[in-house]
């Protein structure tokens, strides 16, 4: 028998709760036991970043955590990268507006990431966009447009700011 | 047309959904499915012994585990040869379950359901499966060579084996003043997008129904296949393709043994069943390309120009062809490019391996035929002192050659006849936009510095569009929406807007009222599938040829109610009025409503198209004869043949003295698909075929060792490019209608990967002064190429 666990989490700002067996990756609880599929798990060893989430604003590869290991952890999923009103959040748009991205399954982890950078260097140049984004795998775009979205997020979150 | 959508860079209307986390790919829908995993084999070559599941009927979460010998009728039959060809007289396709053999490390031997997939792989770590293992066939040479055989009933391991030519190119050689021979070798790589395959399927027993949702680029023919492996009536079946995660051709294949496998296991069981890929799984048991070794014999005259072309090679199809031979028929036509060969002779050996199976790559053996072809050219120039471009220039087929006819067969089965195209103004675009001419400028500063750089070029021709058909179906819905359903799939070219935007353009309606769906069998019943750069071409053009039929019949019903001559109507906005004559009007939702006379009103609207709403000739029915009603019509498109879209890039790199790092400094693309429906998304394929190609050229190999283990089956070990491995990519186009449909289209999907290896082959040849003949190329084989030829740069 498999021992279980209750796993309590805030998810993008919502207090969320599962009883899990121990070796549930995070990416799974998110995806399966919480319903929020907005994380993708493109190679669940840590290499793709499609499931990076953040956690406490950082980001992490969800594909490499337990659940059990992150209780009591605060959580942001593409789905909270969202405006309140459900809209789309500065780097969505920017991602939008540059099209900076084909067939969309590496893009949630871009989207987290980027978020996160952001929030640290509000102001990059193209060279450092591009390392920002240099630790996720995409195969449909090339990346051109998403080193172009990384910049235009930052000035659509200039805009709010200003 | 009123409203001129066609051309514009229309932000994508699918993006919204995608970027908030509301995709709906394959292993975000049935949450409570049952799930799969499947003990796959470890051995490249074996015997299957005995398969004990003794150990594993205790595993909490168990609920059904199957062999091949629970498997009957057709299901029990080898999976379909998808593309038969009188030249594939030894076409092998696996079981859905092995039977006896395996022939590759990651066949699939037992498959376990059980509560998730977590205890499904608890299920499989506990069975004890017994093989004999058998001698391993790896590689083109040793395929060959044939001292031991993948099918013991294939001779030589050949599968096929195909000549195709044109005039006497031996002949032609022998008499040419100027002889080269070189050998080209191409490595495997794939397709790995960055969702893997993925089934679930539901059973509803009071409907005797099954609906499938499969991470595929074929859904209609994913459709067929399991009507027909799983014995129910085609009507019964019910195939979705989700959003999928990307394809580039491994997708194309079908049906994979886990769609027939997880489809009957829903039935036999009576459950919701899913099984979704995971990486090592996607490396080892899905599809590789691109290996194969060219033997090319050029003859030429002294200005370079090609006299003779003779070329054989060998193509890795791995250890079975349910795709038929399709990849070396590419690169045996398309190898030629934009270029006439003189007299033309190919020969290709398919032969088997005990790899994993062989499909279409984007690119589908275009790549390879390029890097044959344009290695050749580097050649002809070196050996006669002449400007690389300018020996492809002497080459080319004039724009007033056009159409051109190659006098060979493609991959469709019709004549190779180039369409249109205009190479020289292309190539004049591509030398401007590098700076071609001011490159031994460059050079000349950068050595003063102690650098080593080299500039190199490759062009190419790509058949796209090629038939049977698509079609498209559209419908004005009372509201004055649109709808919109094609067969073939998406996986991310963006057919949402594209599609609309056609629908949107001929019909006269805001674009936000035209709502497109794809490859669901429910909404449009007959497809082939979205490969082969095709989808925009095929239904594309089938969903305008819908569009103008309800037009026209809007135009018609409108000029009835507006009394006036449909003729002299437009739609503009969604509005349709006399020209010149705002004020006589009337709305296309109403037009709609007209357009299916009622007895039942459901709402005001749907009211006034009731028996007693409007005055109407009583000596006529209601539905005129040979009319049907509602605001709709289904439209195909069938080309005559492929339309050829071509391009050209080129590549500044430079190589490091001491370590061998290849660094790209500029890329350059030139491309020519015809006429663009939205440059945004175009520009997009292009940029993302491009990372394929750096990938290709400089990175991505499936490293095998010689008992057939694929030694690199992770994102570890596997060399994606990040952002930092791909340049920042200069484009400029050409746009040369085709004459062969009314939309005057190309396709652009494969494009930007197709001159990848040869064009970074060039700069890096340019760059180190010897010929680079094999790719992928990794600093430490380019560090080991310098030590064999000490000619080289220093």
């Amino acid at each position: 028998m498999t021992d279980l666990h209750d796993v309590a989490l805030t998810v993008n700002g919502v207090p969320r709760s599962a009883r899990v067996p121990a070796r549930r990756l995070l990416s799974d609880f998110l995806r399966h036991d919480l319903g929020l599929t907005g994380t993708h798990v493109g190679c669940e060893h840590g290499v793709c970043g499609a499931c990076t989430v953040l956690i406490d604003g950082r980001p992490v590869r969800s594909c490499l955590l337990f659940a059990v290991s992150v209780a009591g952890a605060t959580i942001t999923t593409v789905e909270g990268c969202c405006e309140p009103d459900g809209s789309l959040g500065p780097v969505q748009q920017a991602f939008w507006d540059c099209h900076g991205l084909q067939c969309g399954f590496c893009t949630p982890g871009f989207v987290t990431t980027v978020t996160a950078y952001l929030d640290e260097n509000p102001d990059p140049t193209q060279d450092e966009a591009r390392e920002a984004i240099a630790g996720n795998l995409c195969r449909c775009t090339g990346y051109q447009n998403i080193v172009a979205s990384v910049l235009r997020a930052a000035e659509l979150r200039r805009e709010v700011r200003a | 047309m009123t409203t001129a959508m066609m051309g514009e860079p229309i932000a994508r209307r699918e993006d919204p959904r995608l970027l908030s986390g509301k995709g709906r790919f394959l292993d975000d829908l049935g949450r409570y499915a049952l799930g799969v995993a499947f003990v796959r084999s470890p051995h490249a070559h074996a015997r299957v012994v005995d398969i004990d599941v003794t150990g594993a009927l205790e595993v909490q979460g168990l609920v059904a585990i199957y062999t091949y010998d629970d498997l009957a009728g057709p299901l029990a039959e080898p999976l379909p040869l998808l593309i038969p060809h009188p030249a594939l007289t030894h076409g092998r396709t696996p079981y859905a379950l092995a039977k006896d053999e395996v022939n590759h490390v990651g066949e699939a031997v037992v498959m376990v359901v059980a509560s998730d997939r977590y205890a499904a792989e608890d299920v499989c770590d506990r069975i004890r499966v017994t093989y004999e293992v058998l001698t391993a066939v790896v590689g083109i040479e040793a395929a060959r060579e044939a001292a031991h055989l993948v099918h013991d009933d294939v001779p030589g391991n050949l599968a096929a084996h195909m000549v195709q030519e044109v005039g006497d190119a031996r002949a032609a050689i022998d008499a040419a003043p100027h002889v080269l021979e070189l050998d080209l070798d191409v490595e495997r790589s794939a397709s790995t997008p960055l969702e893997g395959k993925g089934v679930y399927a539901r059973w509803d027993a009071d409907d005797a129904s099954l609906r499938v949702y499969t991470s595929t680029q074929a859904s209609t023919s994913v459709r067929a296949a399991l009507a027909a492996k799983l014995d129910l009536p085609p009507d019964r079946v019910e195939v979705v393709a989700p959003d999928v995660g990307g394809g580039f051709g491994v997708k194309i294949v079908h049906p994979w043994p886990e769609e027939v496998l997880v489809s009957w296991a829903a039935i036999t069981l009576g459950r919701e069943v899913k099984w979704v890929e995971d990486r090592r799984e996607h490396f080892v048991s899905s599809a590789h390309e691109r290996g194969q070794l060219h033997h090319v014999r050029v003859g030429f005259d002294d200005d370079g120009r090609l006299l003779g072309l003779d070329v054989t090679f060998w193509h890795d199809n791995g250890s079975y062809t349910p795709y038929g031979i399709i990849v070396p028929i590419v690169t045996a036509t398309q190898l030629l490019g934009p270029y006439k060969p003189g007299a033309y002779r190919v020969e290709f050996s398919s032969l088997y391996t005990n790899t994993v199976l062989v499909t279409p790559y984007r690119g589908a053996g275009r790549p390879q035929g390029c890097f044959a072809m344009e290695r050749t050219m580097d050649a002809i120039a070196a050996e006669l002192g002449l400007d690389r471009a300018e020996v492809r220039e002497r080459n080319f087929i004039r724009p007033e050659e056009m159409p051109y006819d190659h006098g060979l067969l493609f991959q469709d089965g019709r004549p190779l006849i180039y369409d249109s195209g205009d190479y020289p103004a292309s190539m004049e675009k591509l030398k401007k936009l590098v700076g071609w001419d001011a490159f031994e400028s460059y050079r000349a500063e950068a050595r003063e510095q102690g650098r080593r750089v080299g500039i190199g070029l490759a062009c190419y021709v790509e058949g796209t569009g090629v038939g049977p058909y698509e079609g498209g179906w559209v419908k004005v819905e009372n509201d004055g929406s649109v709808v919109v359903a094609t067969g073939l799939t998406t996986q991310g070219q963006g057919h949402q807007t594209a599609f609309a935007q056609i629908a949107a353009d001929v019909l006269g309606v805001p674009l936000d009222r035209v709502t497109v769906t794809t490859g669901d069998t429910r909404r449009f019943r007959y497809a082939v599938g979205t490969f082969a750069s095709r989808a925009l071409v095929m239904s594309g053009n089938a969903i305008a040829a819908a569009a103008r039929t309800v037009r026209e019949k809007a135009l018609r019903i409108a000029g009835e109610a507006l009394e006036a001559d449909a003729r002299d109507l437009e739609i503009v906005d969604g509005v349709v009025r006399v020209r010149g004559v705002p004020t006589s009007s009337i709305q296309l939702s109403t037009v709609a409503v007209l357009s299916n006379p009622l007895r039942y009103a459901f709402d005001a609207e749907s009211a006034r198209a009731t028996q007693f709403a409007t005055p109407a000739d009583p000596d006529k029915p209601p539905v005129a004869e040979g009319e049907e009603p509602g605001l709709e019509a289904t439209g195909y498109y069938s080309p005559p043949r492929a339309t050829f879209a071509n391009g050209m890039h080129a590549a500044i790199v430079e190589t490091d003295p001491d370590t061998a790092e290849i660094r790209i400094l500029r890329y350059c693309v030139v491309h020519d698909c015809g006429t663009l429906v939205n440059p945004r998304i175009v520009e997009g394929q292009v940029h993302g075929g491009v990372a394929q190609g750096v990938g290709g050229a400089l990175y991505e190999r499936m490293v095998y060792d010689s008992a057939g283990q694929l030694l690199n089956a992770s994102f570890m070990d596997f060399l994606m490019p990040y952002s930092t491995e791909v340049p920042t990519i200069e484009t400029d186009h050409l746009e040369t209608p085709s004459p062969l449909n009314p939309l005057g289209v190309k396709g652009a999907g494969e494009a930007g990967v197709i001159p990848g290896m040869a064009v970074f082959a060039s700069a890096i040849s340019d760059a180190e002064g010897f010929p680079i003949t094999r790719m992928p190329i990794s600093p430490s084989d380019l560090f080991h190429l310098r030590a064999t030829h000490p000619e080289g740069a220093s």
